[in-house]
């Protein structure tokens, strides 16, 4: 299939094709599985019947899945792995598919196909899944041939892992799966072409640090690159701040690659970053952004983004550079090996910041933080919803704590109120912004992490999306936590409507929420609802101290909108940042087109 | 970047040595049609059955940025070996078959044949009323061939996309593969 046959290679031996894949998955250090069987792949779970050491998460629901690998991932850094079944076992997983997609996260999932004699029948229980997920993954395989059934497997995970990460999808037919097959160690595998760039040029990254060194307003940008690359990469990062005195601000993605405490931490960027961070990356005159892809959520108008600034980028992914934003020093590699180099360089040549400017330029950024952005008053009994964000997390300080989110204006008061002082402890939508990710990936974390917190801070209408899989949390018996705000609308459609389309709510509200309580119990859980801002400490206490899947439903104030925020088509320093600012605030004919 | 016109739409032919393998000119086109990016001329065939390597010539057209785009996008798919840009590598050769069918009678029919002659084309094939010629050449040549026939008679057209390679004694692609 693939490089020069490598002849001198002999199998380890022969085997079916269901025992080849659980070998390849031990071969690869796999220990947990989430999946769903049906007809195509019950050889394999008949397999894994058979199989001690690798575990298998039933889910209710293929997507759920997917997402629960990708919490799975992105908690512990290593690859997700989900077996699902053919046609609606693989539709079914699409949503989870392009999630990790868009959020670079390395997901191995095999789904099962009808056997290769039956293929373009429209068989039963048939999709054209490789087909379907060529768009949506990173790479995929159609095994048709027992001869390679181990080479694909070992090289799905290569693939998955290598590089910028992303999901494989593996195609087996029923039949191969039967079929006796050779197996070949990870040692012995067969060549891939894939061999992408790690190191960065040497060149590129001198003159990177040589202008870094002479900047005026600098400005650090990272993202989940870095911690995609790994906590070594957040040290170096924090190590390079330390160095240097530089301001750091991280995306969505990038939370925990730098610590939220550290007084250089200016906050998350973006349409609903700080202020600070925004006007410090609109004024900057050099930028050094790390594994980050100058997302339009993060650039605002790509026109007016950062007009002064001379941009370094550092991305292990070609594609990412010069997509949205012109680089002029382009640095292709991975983020720990490129910053032990600027570092290593920077102390040889005893490179020092410009520390004149470099006063000048945090007493600037000093003055922007003093607007308070994210300032707001509790006061009467309704709970702010940020109120209860901010509570949640002084309250969990002294704990091992792990927090997914939905999607809309809960997850952006939780990358507000809720600071990360380590990688690998938010889980989020970021790219595709899935509703109904939240509870999954909680679930995929809690299984990684028996003993941590992990706490799904959801949404009234998110978390109906998935809430099927509260049935596995019972199975499983994971103490997860759902710490629902509760305004009743679709919070973030509800805004966009307020703020662009006259106030016309639009199909936003939801007439009829269930009693999550209720819900919780009926599928074998607890709960508690926060209805006033007095319940608020006792629920978080009650829910935190909970041993079991606890269910917190808190009812907000129905009216809040998420700010500050870049208004969609505006530039980062055309930032509202209350609800008062809006009057002044009119959207533009082009911005009103924009998502 | 390379032009002085960054803004500017320029054609360029690629290179790219892939696995010969099912799906992976899907992967290319999808690449192409995902993005909006337009194709004018795709051509692949296997070029080395002992490696399994294929070679595939895609004429595009786009500004710098979205030459590069297309480019590094190109490099990630996991079965592309290497891209190449002929376009900015220097001088390269560009060359195409047509088959064009021209149905006409009388002096439009000499006419035809004496313009043949004149771009070294073929007539492979005759009736009493019809001729097809066959013609290789640059995308140019053809197009100002076809455009005469055109004016000759009723024309049925098929060409068969653009290859390229390099000029000079240097070896491209699949010998710079380890």
């Amino acid at each position: 299939m693939t490089g020069e046959p490598n002849i001198a290679r002999k199998p380890t031996d022969y085997f079916s094709g269901a025992e080849v894949i659980v070998k390849a998955l031990q071969d690869q250090g796999v220990e947990v599985i989430f999946g769903y069987p049906g007809g195509a792949v019950l050889p394999l779970y008949d397999e894994l019947f058979k199989t001690n050491n690798l575990r298998h998460i039933l889910v209710r629901h293929e997507q759920a899945a997917v997402h629960a690998a990708e919490g799975y991932a992105r908690s512990t850094g290593k690859i997700g792995v989900v077996l699902v079944t053919s046609g609606p076992g693989a539709t079914n997983a699409v949503t989870g598919l392009t999630d990790a997609l868009m959020d670079s996260i390395p997901i191995v999932c095999l789904t099962g196909q009808v056997p290769t004699h039956l293929i373009g029948t429209d068989a039963f229980q048939e999709a054209d899944t490789t087909g379907i997920t060529r768009a949506c993954t990173k790479h995929n395989y159609l095994v048709k041939k027992s001869d390679e059934l181990s080479d694909v497997m070992h090289e799905a995970f290569y693939v998955a892992a290598n590089g910028r990460p992303g999901p494989v999808v593996v195609d087996l037919p029923k039949d191969i799966l039967f079929a006796d097959a050779p197996y070949f160690a990870p040692k012995d595998v067969r060549p891939c072409a894939y061999q992408p760039k790690k190191n960065g040029d040497l060149t590129k990254i001198e003159q990177a640090a040589e202008l870094l060194a002479k900047a005026q307003r600098p400005i650090i940008y990272g993202g989940g690159g870095i911690i995609n690359s790994g906590p070594a990469a957040c040290k170096l990062l924090q190590e390079f701040a330390d160095i240097t005195g530089f301001p750091v601000t991280l995306t969505l993605m990038g939370l925990g690659a730098f610590p939220a405490s550290n007084p250089n931490f200016l906050g998350m960027l973006g349409m609903h970053g700080t202020y600070e961070a925004n006007l410090a990356m609109h004024n900057c005159d050099v930028m050094l952004n790390i594994g980050a892809r100058f997302d339009d959520r993060v650039t605002g108008r790509i026109d007016a983004f950062s007009p002064h600034a001379t941009k370094i980028h550092i991305d292990i992914d070609q594609s990412s550079i010069n997509k949205n934003v012109v680089a002029d020093i382009p640095i292709i590699g991975d983020a720990e090996r490129v910053l032990t180099t600027i570092i290593d360089y920077w102390k040889k040549k005893k490179l020092s910041p410009n520390a004149d400017s470099l006063k000048l330029w945090w007493s600037e950024i000093n003055s922007w933080r003093s607007k308070e952005c994210l300032k707001f008053e509790q006061d009467g009994k309704i709970i702010k919803p940020q109120f209860a964000i901010k509570r949640l997390f002084e309250k969990t300080q002294n704990k091992e704590v792990f927090i997914s989110t939905e999607v809309g204006q809960h997850q952006m008061w939780a990358a507000q109120y809720f600071g990360f002082d380590k990688p690998n402890r938010w889980m989020t939508s970021g790219g595709l912004g899935t509703m109904g990710y939240g509870l999954p990936a909680a679930m995929g974390t809690q299984i990684a992490h028996p003993d941590a917190l992990v706490i799904d801070i959801a949404g009234d209408a998110s978390i109906l999306m998935n809430m099927q899989e509260f049935s596995t949390i019972i199975q499983y018996r994971l103490p997860v936590k759902v710490f629902i705000i509760n305004n009743q609308w679709m919070g973030m459609v509800r805004q966009w409507q307020e703020l662009n389309h006259g106030s016309r709510y639009s199909q936003s509200y939801t007439e009829s929420l269930p009693d999550f309580i209720q819900l919780a119990q009926s599928f074998g859980g607890t709960g508690m609802v926060a209805e006033t801002v007095d319940d608020l400490d006792n629920v978080i206490d009650e829910m935190i101290n909970s041993e079991t899947f606890f269910l917190a439903d808190i009812r907000v104030n129905k009216e809040e909108s998420c700010f500050p925020m870049i208004p969609s088509g505006a530039a980062h320093n055309e930032m509202i940042l209350s609800a008062e600012d809006t009057e002044n605030s009119k959207t533009s004919a082009a911005g009103m087109a924009l998502v | 970047m390379v032009s002085q016109q960054p803004n500017l739409d320029r054609r360029h032919t690629i290179a790219v040595l892939v696995d010969n393998e099912p799906g992976v000119l899907a992967r290319v086109i999808g690449l192409f049609a995902g993005r909006g990016y337009n194709i004018e001329s795709l051509t692949v065939s296997e070029i080395d059955a002992v490696k399994g390597y294929s070679r595939i010539t895609i004429v595009t057209s786009g500004t710098d940025m979205v030459i590069d785009q297309i480019k590094a996008l190109l490099d990630r798919l996991v079965p592309v070996h290497i891209v190449e840009d002929l376009t900015i590598q220097g001088p390269c050769l560009e060359r195409e078959l047509a088959l064009i069918k021209v149905v006409n009678a009388g002096a439009r029919r000499i006419e035809a044949l004496r313009i043949a002659d004149m771009f070294r084309a073929r007539a492979i094939d005759s009736t009493l009323n019809s001729f097809v010629f066959e013609l290789t050449g640059s995308p140019n040549k053809l197009n100002a061939f076809i455009e005469l026939m055109s004016g000759l008679g009723k024309i049925e057209i098929t060409r068969g996309g653009v290859v390229a390679m390099a000029r000079g004694s240097g070896l491209g692609l699949q010998n710079t593969k380890t």
